[in-house]
């Protein structure tokens, strides 16, 4: 199977299979950030759970993190072979004809979704690691001990403006990269059939609809706190 | 109708090419965009000068032989069909249109807007076709019963005239839909089953090593396809050699 992973179209299906993978994982994300608007206590016990079940944190996680860098990296590696394939380029373009702009700027918005990604991952996740793995504080506890840290740590991210401002940038991208990436991903898999027009529909609502979920969270907890 | 051309000349695959304006006048809107061509050729002959190279055949959009990249566009603005049935009604009277070659390193310039396209029949040889053993007992084809709709789609996928104007429309100047349409013009009928696994494999083996990009499913091939080749024919190549690479 080396020389399937080696094709284009080996390829092309290795970047749909991690996208779909992620588009799974965004949705279980959204889900769990919900709770933090609904009901504080729940959210802790489902973050704790998350935080310290050892199948999520030493099989799911790292195979999370692998999709994430592999779905960049051979995004970047393709990008750049795609850029061999003309290198003189037209005087005069009209690209607007016949495809969207979200499907021919795939690697902007992906880019600026790294941006993100890097922030994102300094704001929650690295301290998350430092605290559990370094530290060696499994407890979930606030330092005073009156109860779980994940909710009051995800409140306090969200005080600053600018934070808050950053990460609504960073999902209309997420966004703009779904409305493109979401259907994309099936027809790469093959999947091209009489439900790829109900496909389409529900396409723009998870592609609005998850980002939308995500900045509605962030302003909740800017505004009531 | 007067215009103004910005066409791409170049004198050879070696030599640097650059845009050179023209003027044409009194075109008729009836024109096709060829007969528009062969009037500035006219004008560039009788003044001595060195007409423009571009490709034609059949002038009725069936061989896939003619191409040009115009106004930003591959066989121009509009739609389901080839720049020899362009017509000139497309335009207005002072319009400047520009005009290339199909853009791609897999389709290097020859002269002028010709490019060589000779790497589409290298995959067709790598395995767009069947073979049929001239035995002396060979089945007649329509003793073989092929539903209506796998008929009408392998016969939808068998109207590519491989002209590539995909590969030109294509940000990343992936031959996708070509090979798709070539791959599934087969892999639908009963007489394509027993090359099926060699064939795309091979067929996207020879498109990868000529050097043309990967597919992002921008849907501009789709688009400006003269013959409305359709999506669906990417997908089905893409589980074909899927199927292929799992058979070994």
């Amino acid at each position: 199977m080396s020389g399937f992973f080696n094709s284009s179209i080996g390829r092309k299906i290795a970047m749909a299979l991690s996208a779909l993978f992620l588009m799974f994982f965004l949705l279980q994300h959204l889900a769990i950030n919900i709770l933090s608007v609904f009901s504080p206590d729940t959210f802790n016990e489902v973050s704790h759970f998350m935080g310290t079940n050892p199948l999520v944190q030493y099989a799911l996680q790292p195979v999370l993190l692998f999709g994430v860098i592999f779905h960049f990296v051979m995004g970047f590696i393709l990008e750049i072979k795609n850029k061999k394939a003309r290198t003189v380029k037209y005087a005069k373009n009209n690209g607007a004809a016949n495809s969207t702009w979200m499907s021919r700027n795939m690697i902007y918005s992906g880019l600026f979704i790294l941006i993100f990604m890097i922030i994102h991952f300094l704001d929650f996740w690295i301290p998350e690691i430092n605290t559990k793995y370094i530290v060696g504080d499994m407890s979930g506890q606030l330092p005073n001990g009156e109860g779980f840290r994940y909710y009051e740590e995800l409140v306090h991210k969200f005080e600053p403006i600018w934070r808050v401002a950053l990460y609504c940038i960073g999902f209309v991208f997420l966004s703009l990269h779904l409305l493109h990436g979401f259907n994309s991903a099936f027809q790469s898999v093959g999947a091209n059939n009489k439900y790829t027009k109900g496909l389409k529909t529900f396409s723009k609502i998870y592609s609005i609809g998850i980002p939308v979920g995500f900045i509605l969270i962030a302003l909740v907890h800017h505004i009531c706190h | 109708m007067n215009l103004t051309l910005k066409i791409w000349r170049q004198k050879s695959p070696e030599k640097k090419g650059k845009m050179v304006d023209y003027k044409v006048t009194d075109i008729s809107e009836h024109m096709s965009f060829l007969e528009m061509m062969d009037v500035l050729n006219e004008q560039l002959i009788n003044s001595g000068e060195e007409p423009v190279a571009f490709d034609h055949d059949c002038r009725e959009g069936i061989c896939g032989m003619c191409s040009m990249y115009i106004n930003g566009e591959a066989h121009g603005p509009d739609r389901g069909v080839t720049t020899c049935q362009l017509h000139m009604r497309m335009f207005k009277d002072g319009d400047t249109i520009t005009i290339e070659p199909f853009r791609a390193t897999a389709f290097p310039v020859l002269k002028d807007l010709v490019v060589d396209r000779s790497s589409f029949d290298r995959i067709q040889h790598a395995g767009g076709y069947i073979s049929v053993n001239t035995s002396g007992n060979t089945q007649d084809a329509n003793a073989t019963p092929i539903s209506k709709h796998d008929a009408d789609e392998a016969m939808d996928a068998a109207t590519c005239i491989g002209c590539g104007a995909c590969v030109a429309s294509c940000k990343n100047s992936s031959a996708m839909l070509f090979v798709g349409a070539k791959v599934s013009q087969y892999a639908l009928l009963p007489q394509g089953q027993v090359e099926a696994v060699d064939r795309v494999k091979n067929m996207v083996a020879q498109m990868d090593l000529e050097g043309f990009g990967n597919c992002t499913n921008t849907g501009a091939c789709e688009v400006e396809c003269p013959k409305g080749i359709s999506l669906e024919n990417i997908a089905r190549m893409n589980r074909e050699f899927l199927s292929a690479n799992l058979k070994g």
